[in-house]
């Protein structure tokens, strides 16, 4: 197989990614070379959101995305969401409400969520649903979820 | 919520402490799957590490000829490849009965069935090994039609027979008849767990062989162990396993699925080894929900008193074994519901066709039951001229009643509050102007137009048995050290997000008066503690786990006692104090306990249950919890589209250790039972599954849940430890009939006749054609 070598700019650190194969997902590469483990891979085909990061300030399915495609952009994970071993408001107030059991889809969850609060602050709850309705999880219902949503942006909106 | 008299000595409500019974502290593994620093089966690796994968059979019924691993062999990378020529136990495994081989030798009875498994350097190289593995299949005719493994028109296609159980039920004067019969066929498609942490496990072997180390994701590791340990041909003890992460489980990690050739592997090559199953290999790689197709005939006064009840139960079981014997008994047992019923005559069958293979999922047997039962309910009701509600509170079980097993219910049975609860809580608001189209039949397609929208409401009821039935000893073992005010548990109940880690601590500092609490890892270093399954951990291993610290208790207040010239008997645990209720001297549990260690474990186990005789009589269960649902959905009856608007739920908890966790089994099991009326089965078309994959397998979403409202009925029930009833697989029996009953309902306000719906998941062709 031809490989590659390149550069993934994650969490606002320079990667070196070796012996890639082109095609190689960003999931996987995340995963299995940068032993950044926090995305989980659960479908492989972009339905279930478990596999979300930020590229270049979008939120995509890891699974989906070729990591040779993501050179020169900034990548954000789970692991980047808040600094080392602290917990974000969304990663608390998840704890917090209930909204974790298993706990498989959550590291994608937060990120996605992350992404609807900096972009809707305070969002009703069928812009919650829409807006996530990419992430399953098979635990919740999610109703404990849209809580801790909303106890987020109710409490930056006090704090603002 | 009134309760009753018991003699449980930790009241409801007297529980302020933080993080004790009552409350919901939150989850001591919270923070670290926010995170995404929780480490998930699928997350493990060793130094070394190789990665397995398995070959599978593409046919549903086949000869195998020949196997031809040369070409395999020469790729690059390949560092072993196993058959069942390599399996130096036993060859088979199961978990009733041992029927199902580690590789298909001779015959191949499912698509997906394991033939081969490989080991390589990369999951690429795995791949490429397992393209180039060439099997010969001579076809056979596939048996698929259940009715034929009745009947004998099919040849047996294993060894032992396409009848995996035929069980009756003959109950009081079957001659009775009603003065309303009402009846129907109703089929249940075949659903998926769809847990989200697929299938990983990773193999450490020890050295010499003599041992391996495996990491699982599982709902039961001793029982894993003891299947893993038989076909390895070693000792049990020589197998040590430790709880992978769980990603959610549902009954589909009860069986064996890649354990033992992840272990056979490691072994084989002296290495650690991983496999990880894709989404694919997951839908083929452990039991589903079976299928069913369930005849009832309902006989019942004019008033719409229940007289007698005549059903008929056909579980597909699939390929192999599995749990299907006890999954048709709790099918038949549960034939009545809720309701009293005098007089019955069930008839069930669980068969082998070449099928999937079918097993635990969340309801196990019951949810196939209840959608029969209540469609009939509703039928009847209809036929009688009374209202849904009304004739499911005429004919509530109540505490005393007789199954129609024979089995007095001794457990608390709120029937008729969990119907009245649920009746009263509020309704949805009334669609108009301003309901967003993306609330309606739909969603986001935005194709309802809402002067064409109808709305219905619909009604589901059911009992469910918790714990293990038929006289199996499903005991569970906990282990619990108090040293230094700080209390150390020790069990091996999988925790599979469930949350019994959180109750276990509330437990412990419940009756030791400790706010630390420490868990130890979950593996089999201590003794089983059955099955995260049946409802049955929050009763069985809360239950070893409250009497171990009570174990231990007994151990402070002797040594308390001893060392201050008290009797032991006036000591009792108040807030983090030993106190002498006598003096009011105290002492707290950290001084007390300072540099001293008190160590009990304990097995817990529930009364002894019974086989059913020939006739279907005997106390085969161990006790019941019961529960409403009330669905509210909105129906486009020209696209066949639904969008369920509101479920509202009473629920017969016992106690809620915990209120958040148990809210959360609520509304998750709810969006399972959504799933299965609308959205979620696997087809299978000659044998082969046509949807194997999250895109064409419809799971719930946020915009497909709707607002779940619920109330707990808390009366604790004197049988269980603590008072408190598993909680997990009621919310996803009788939603699903809940929600059916809805949209029959719309269906009927649109030309006042309606569609029978005798069918889960409702298809949009089902309403609209």
């Amino acid at each position: 197989m031809t490989t590659e070598h390149f550069v993934l700019h994650v969490n606002g650190v320079d990667m070196q990614v070796r012996d890639s194969w082109l095609g190689e997902s960003l999931l996987d590469v995340l995963r299995d070379r940068l032993d950044l483990l926090g995305a989980k891979g659960a479908c492989e085909q972009g339905e279930c959101g478990s596999c979300s990061v930020l590229v270049d300030g979008a939120l995509v399915c890891s699974c989906l995305v070729m990591a040779a495609s993501a050179v020169g952009q900034p990548i954000v994970t789970i692991e980047g969401v808040s600094p080392r071993g602290t917990a974000s408001d969304v990663q608390q107030a998840f704890v917090d409400a209930g909204a974790v059991q298993c706990g498989f889809c959550t590291p994608g969850l937060i990120v996605a969520v992350h992404d609807l609060l900096d972009r809707v602050p305070v969002p009703s709850e069928i812009e919650i649903r829409e807006q996530l309705a990419g992430n399953v999880c098979r635990c919740t219902g999610y109703g404990r979820i849209i809580d801790a949503v909303q106890q987020v942006a109710v409490r930056r909106e006090g704090g603002a | 919520m009134s309760t009753i008299d018991v003699d449980i000595d930790i009241p409801i409500g007297t529980g302020t402490r933080h993080g004790t019974i009552g409350t919901s502290p939150t989850r001591p593994d919270g923070i670290a799957k926010v995170q995404g620093a929780y480490a998930f089966s699928s997350d493990l690796s060793a130094d070394g590490c190789l990665w397995g994968a398995t070959f599978r059979s593409p046919h549903p019924h086949a000869r195998i000829v020949s196997i031809d691993l040369s070409a395999a062999w020469k790729i690059s990378g390949v560092q072993a490849i196993i058959t069942a020529e390599d399996v130096p136990g036993q060859m088979t495994y199961g978990l009733i009965s041992q029927d199902q081989p580690v590789f298909a030798a001779d015959v191949v009875r499912y698509v997906g069935e394991p033939i081969a498994a490989v080991a390589a350097d990369h999951p690429e190289t795995c791949r490429r090994a397992l393209d180039a593995i060439v099997v010969e299949y001579e076809v056979l005719a596939p048996l698929l039609d259940p009715e034929a493994a009745i009947d004998g028109g099919h040849p047996p296609i294993h060894p032992d027979g396409n009848l995996i159980r035929h069980q009756r039920i003959v109950r009081g004067d079957t001659s009775v008849i009603g003065d309303v019969v009402v009846e129907g066929t109703y089929e249940i498609g075949m659903q998926d767990q769809a847990f989200l942490g697929l299938e990983a496990a990773l193999a450490i072997p020890d050295p010499g062989g003599k041992g391996v180390e495996l990491h699982v994701a599982t709902q039961w590791l001793h029982e894993d162990r003891h299947q893993i340990a038989a076909c390895l041909g070693l000792p049990d003890d020589a197998v040590r396993l430790s709880l992978g992460g769980v990603g959610g489980a549902f009954g589909g990690r009860e069986d064996i699925s890649l354990q033992v050739h992840t272990c056979l592997l490691a072994l084989r090559l002296g290495r650690p080894v991983r496999i990880a199953y894709s989404r694919a290999e997951s839908f083929l790689g452990h039991v589903h929900r079976h299928p069913a197709t369930i005849w009832m005939r309902h006989h019942a006064t004019t008033t719409g008193e229940i007289v007698k009840i005549e059903a008929r139960m056909v579980f597909d079981g699939g390929a192999y074994a599995s749990t299907s014997s006890a999954v048709l008994i709790n099918g038949i047992t549960h034939t009545q519901g809720p309701y009293r019923c005098a007089n019955a005559v069930v008839d069930g069958y669980a068969v082998r066709t070449n099928h999937l293979p079918c097993g635990a999922m969340r309801g196990f047997g019951v949810v196939q039951a209840c959608f029969a039962h209540e469609s009939q309910m509703d039928k009847l009701a209809d036929a009688c001229g009374i209202d849904p509600v009304e004739i499911r509170l005429l004919n509530a079980m109540r505490t005393g009643d007789e199954l129609i097993t024979g089995q007095p219910v001794l457990n608390v049975a709120p029937v008729e509050q969990c119907i009245r609860s649920t009746a009263a809580l509020p309704m949805p608001p009334e669609r108009d102007a301003e309901t967003d189209l993306m609330t309606m039949p739909g969603g986001a397609g935005r194709t309802a137009d809402s002067g064409d929208i109808v709305r219905g409401v619909g009604w589901g009821v059911a009992m469910k048995n918790l714990m293990y039935s038929e006289g199996f000893d499903d005991y569970s073992t906990a282990r619990c050290r108090l040293a230094d005010g700080v209390a150390t548990l020790k069990f091996a109940t999988a925790e599979v997000g469930q949350g019994f880690i959180t109750i276990a601590g509330q437990i412990a500092r419940s009756i030791l008066g400790v706010d630390e609490v420490v868990l130890d890892n979950i593996d089999t270093q201590v003794g089983s503690a059955g099955s995260t399954s049946a409802s049955r951990q929050t009763w069985m291993s809360g239950g070893a786990v409250d009497a171990a610290c009570r174990s231990v208790r007994e151990l402070l207040f002797a040594h308390v006692a001893a060392a201050h010239g008290l009797d032991p008997l006036r000591l009792a645990i108040d807030e983090t104090d030993v106190v002498d209720v006598v003096s009011g001297w105290r002492i707290s549990v950290a001084d007390a306990t300072a540099g001293i260690e008190l160590d009990e474990t304990v097995e817990y186990r529930h009364p002894a249950t019974e086989d059913l005789d020939e006739n279907g009589q005997g106390n085969c269960h161990t006790a019941f919890a019961f529960v409403a649902h009330r669905a509210v959905v909105d129906v486009d009856p020209e696209l066949g589209l639904v969008k369920v608007v509101q479920i509202a739920t009473a629920q017969d908890v016992g106690r809620a250790l915990n209120p958040l966790s148990v809210t959360g089994q609520i509304e998750g099991g709810i969006a399972q039972g959504l799933g299965l009326a609308v959205m979620e089965e696997i087809i299978q078309i000659d044998g082969v599954i046509r949807n194997g994959n999250f895109t064409d397998y419809l799971l719930p979403t946020f915009l497909d849940m709707p607002d779940v409202v619920s109330t707990l009925i808390e009366i604790p029930d004197p049988h269980a430890p603590l008072g408190a009833k598993g909680v997990g697989e009621p919310p996803c029996i009788s939603s699903t009939p809940a929600i059916v009953a809805a949209i029959r309902d719309a269906l009927r306000q649109v030309d006042g006749v309606g569609k029978p719906l005798d069918r889960v998941p409702v298809r949009p062709s089902d309403i609209c054609l």
